[in-house]
């Protein structure tokens, strides 16, 4: 068996960043693990700009934004392996794939897991209707269009106003298909808001919230869809149906952790499909840790080599032996309003000064405070002009406002002047 | 001409066809599909049924139990993906417990082994079943078979024997001269001294285009949740509720890839070709389901779907030569258990029927068994390396989900049955059938089956005529 300090499962932005930084770190001894035929992951077909505004200050496209991670791994000597299939980690940290080389086991010290996700597809929701060709993911169509330039519809619907389908309804416009609207089953937008207006609005494409499609129609391929405003339980109201006579249905309906070599190694799972973390993105497993899309799904890019590089840091601490044992713990969790909270354990011993949290908003809210309480008592409080569900957001959290090792630590959304 | 034109090749046209390839006979199948086995022989619940429940004497009884005991023999020639693990008919109350004594007696009865279980013992084997559970009816010989695979493997045998197989040919009429049998279909005329009917739902159409016939077939509607395969040990058997007049009812059960299937509804249906699913037929289904295994993780759904019986209204299998021609012969209202069955009705169609009108010389060059095919995810790692050694397509895995390698989507391409669409790919190596349903591996296949046979990906079918995924070629 071969032996390596540190294996990281994928080779998107979140891994690449995190295997830059515990190089920087002093971990030498890496090697990445991607199982396509190029680094940088979903970056790959994401050929339209909007990349990178935090990380270096402009706009990049996505190819562009990956090169530049390509290129840190490279400058480094980092060791990757493409085609590369991860099929199996053990608990004990051995990491099994397979390549055209042949099925390969590596003892690992430590592992970072950098996989990313997947979309929600017309199987996981079960649209009503027939299975026809023509039903298809709104990445499944980029990368039919920008990795091997096929267009795949002319008249097109988008169920979900996620951002892929946003970018999509922009991209297929540009090629010279009709993109006849977008609904979303909530009340509200579930894209950037810089999506809605430079993909949708500039473009005349309607939005259709509180809208859902109830019924797929086409026996071979997708002849015409059929949707229905929804109430607020997002049950579809029998009268409303209007039908579009479409070629093709893309699905922005969200995007899943694609974790289920964790899930399977045994780590705990977390709310978000991914696994539970602590602070420094180590899950349950000692010397296992999590970043990116496949811990929980991003907004930006920015956040996801962010969120790598913390885990790279934390495995290089940990493969040191600068990380201590400590079993108390500081459990996290959503309050009011909040849809989850990462990490989901603090552990103060092993903190640094400052810990991130990152949390959603369950619906889009105005003039609240976002509430941190510990133990039951408030220890921080902050305005939000507005939130919306679609953006992540980030709180640095002093170390000094926790006075114990142990206890619940909430984050909860209190309207103005409660 | 030739001796035998099989019309249809689902599970039973497959089954037929692998017999008759057994003979020194010219046999032509033809299937209106882009694929063989892609209506009902692919949409069930790819159950290999004990025959516990059908009525005594019936012919659904007879095949059923016949076929039952073909299986594991037939697998194993055919590499087909076989799981004997029994099944469980679940009383959930007193009342339904009575009713389990006289499905013990008919088990008997039809020669099936069966057992009855206390509470307890249900208990112990199917931990997640409902408190509720009174006991239980075991059926240790029932199981899950791949069905995809079964069918296109019968088939690719059958071919490897010497049948030829026609797909994407649709019968638009008959016509007897002399004796002989002149098939139009939407590409040309067959001329064959027999004639098989294997239609499956459009059974009673191509019989009643000889003769006038006094049965019909009305589809019935089955609907579906299929679960990923994270959720282990959910269930271990195949459990069903009990049987009533409206069928087999709303089972749970693994499938031969570790996932897990739920259902089917039973609805009456007009329409031959609807295979769409609604929501609260499913809803039914789901509620159904939940009474007998309170927690299905309907959370890991990956797919619906819905396939229709071939209910014939004489309420048995239909498996004779038609009134007027003994060449001429019907295989129609092959529903429930006829996956199970269709070995047993391609032994009888050809040994007891085709016998009567066609002399049977055994074919010495007949080979029973199919190449095998290679199983990476099942090999260990020695041989594995070797073989990736040999050929390192089996270490580059296409499907991330189905951990599915190019080497084997290659090797299904060399085929004597080649699959010619993205679905045949599919069913018959499992890439596009996990939880991504497809949307990293799908492209990918097109653009194979496109090299493959050396035409744009933008002609290439996801499933039948008009199918295609690509619209055109970007600017």
């Amino acid at each position: 068996m071969e032996h390596k300090d540190l294996v990281i499962i994928g080779g998107g932005s979140a891994g690449m960043a995190a295997a830059v930084a515990a190089y920087d770190a002093g971990i030498k001894d890496i090697l990445i693990l991607e199982r396509t035929e190029f680094l940088g992951g979903i970056l790959n077909q994401c050929i339209h700009n909007g990349f990178g505004l935090h990380e270096f200050k402009e706009e990049l496209t996505g190819p562009e934004f990956l090169t530049r991670f390509v290129d840190q791994v490279k400058e480094r000597g980092i060791a990757y392996e493409l085609e590369a299939n991860v099929l199996s980690l053990s608990k004990d940290k051995v990491v099994t794939y397979l390549s055209a080389k042949g099925k390969t086991e590596i003892q690992a010290k430590a592992v970072i897991m950098a996989a990313g996700c997947y979309e929600r597809n017309s199987g996981a929701i079960g649209i009503p209707g027939t299975r026809p060709a023509g039903v298809i993911t709104a990445g499944q169509a980029q990368l039919y269009l920008n990795e091997f330039g096929y267009m795949v519809g002319k008249k097109v619907f988008i169920l979900g106003s996620g951002d892929i389908g946003l970018i999509m309804a922009r991209r297929m416009t540009l090629e010279g298909a009709k993109v006849l609207g977008v609904a979303e089953l909530m009340p509200y937008s579930n894209g950037l808001n810089r999506n809605i207006q430079q993909c949708l609005k500039d473009f005349d494409i309607p939005l259709y919230l509180s809208h859902t499609v109830t019924k797929i129609i086409g026996k071979e391929h997708l002849e015409a869809i059929e949707i229905s405003q929804v109430d607020e339980k997002m049950r579809p109201i029998p009268g409303t149906e209007q039908r579009f006579d479409v070629d093709t249905l893309l699905l922005s309906i969200g995007l899943i952790p694609n974790n289920s070599i964790l899930d399977q190694a045994g780590a705990i799972p977390s709310s978000t499909r991914g696994s539970k973390v602590n602070q420094n993105m180590e899950t349950s497993i000692p010397g296992v840790f999590s970043c990116g899309n496949v811990l929980h799904v991003h907004d930006l890019v920015d956040y996801v080599v962010e969120e790598g590089r913390q885990a790279g840091a934390a495995a290089a601490a940990y493969l040191q032996g600068k990380e201590g044992k400590s079993e108390a713990r500081i459990e996290c969790v959503p309050g009011n309003g909040i849809g989850y909270v990462v990490p989901s354990w603090i552990d103060l011993e092993q903190a640094g000064d400052s810990i991130p949290l990152k949390f959603r908003c369950r619906k889009p809210s105005k003039n609240v405070y976002i509430s941190i309480s510990f133990n039951g008592k408030e220890i921080k409080k902050m305005l939000k002009l507005a939130m919306i569900p679609s953006e992540m957001e980030i709180m640095k959290l002093p170390k000094n406002l926790l006075d114990s090792n142990q206890g619940k630590l909430e984050v909860s959304l209190v309207a103005k002047g409660e | 001409m030739k001796d035998i034109l099989i019309i249809g090749g689902g599970a039973v046209g497959a089954f037929v066809a692998r017999k008759a390839s057994s003979y020194n006979l010219k046999v032509s199948v033809i299937e209106a599909c882009q694929d063989v086995g892609d209506v009902t022989s692919m949409a069930n619940s790819a159950i290999v049924h004990s025959g516990y429940d059908p009525v005594p004497g019936t012919k659904k009884a007879i095949f059923n139990v016949k076929g039952n005991r073909m299986f594991p023999q037939v697998c194993k020639d055919l590499d087909v993906h076989f799981e004997p693990i029994g099944s469980l008919t679940v009383a959930l109350n007193d009342a339904q417990y009575q009713m389990l004594l006289p499905l013990l007696e008919r088990a008997k009865e039809n020669g099936v082994p069966a057992e009855l279980l206390s509470a307890e013992q249900v208990k112990a084997m199917e931990p997640n079943i409902s408190p509720k559970v009174k006991g239980a009816l075991l059926c240790p010989t029932a199981g899950t078979v791949n069905p995809f695979t079964l069918v296109a493997h019968a088939m690719e045998n059958a071919v490897d024997n010497g049948v030829k197989v026609h797909l994407g040919e649709k019968v638009i009429g008959i016509e007897e001269k002399d004796g002989i049998f002149v098939v139009h279909t939407t590409r040309r005329d067959h001329e064959a001294k027999v004639v098989i009917n294997c239609a499956g739902l459009h059974s009673d159409e191509i019989a009643a285009m000889v003769e006038p016939i006094d049965w019909s077939i009305k589809p019935r509607k089955g609907e579906y949740f299929v679960l990923d395969h994270y959720a282990k040990g959910l269930v271990n058997h195949v459990l069903f509720p009990l049987p009533s007049e409206k069928g087999k009812g709303i089972l749970v059960t693994s499938t031969t890839s570790g996932n897990y299937l739920v259902g089917p509804s039973s609805e009456w249906d007009d329409d031959k070709e609807d295979f769409s699913t609604d929501a609260p037929t499913l809803a039914n289904v789901k509620e159904q389901a939940l009474m007998m295994v309170p927690n299905i993780p309907f959370r890991e759904q990956i797919r619906t779907f819905s396939g229709l019986r071939a209910t014939p209204s004489t309420h048995d299998f239909i498996i004779e030569p038609s009134k007027k021609y003994p060449n001429f012969i019907n295989c129609g209202g092959i529903e429930s258990p006829g996956l199970v069955s269709s070995p047993a009705i391609g032994e009888y169609v050809i040994d007891e029927l085709v016998s009567k009108v066609l002399p049977l010389e055994p074919k010495e060059s007949y080979n029973p068994k199919i190449r095998p095919y290679l199983h990476p995810a099942t090999m260990d790692e020695q041989e594995l390396n070797a073989l990736i050694r040999k050929d390192p397509d089996y270490g580059i895995v296409v499907c991330n989900c189905e951990k599915v390698t190019l080497g084997e989507i290659k090797d299904c391409l060399s085929r004597s049955l080649p699959p010619q669409t993205v679905k045949a790919v599919k069913k018959r190596t499992r890439a596009g059938f996990g939880k991504c349903q497809g949307g990293f591996c799908q492209p990918k296949v097109v653009m194979l089956l496109a090299k493959h046979f050396g035409c744009s990906p933008a002609d290439i079918l996801y499933d039948n005529q008009g199918s295609e995924i690509i619209a055109k070629e970007a600017k």
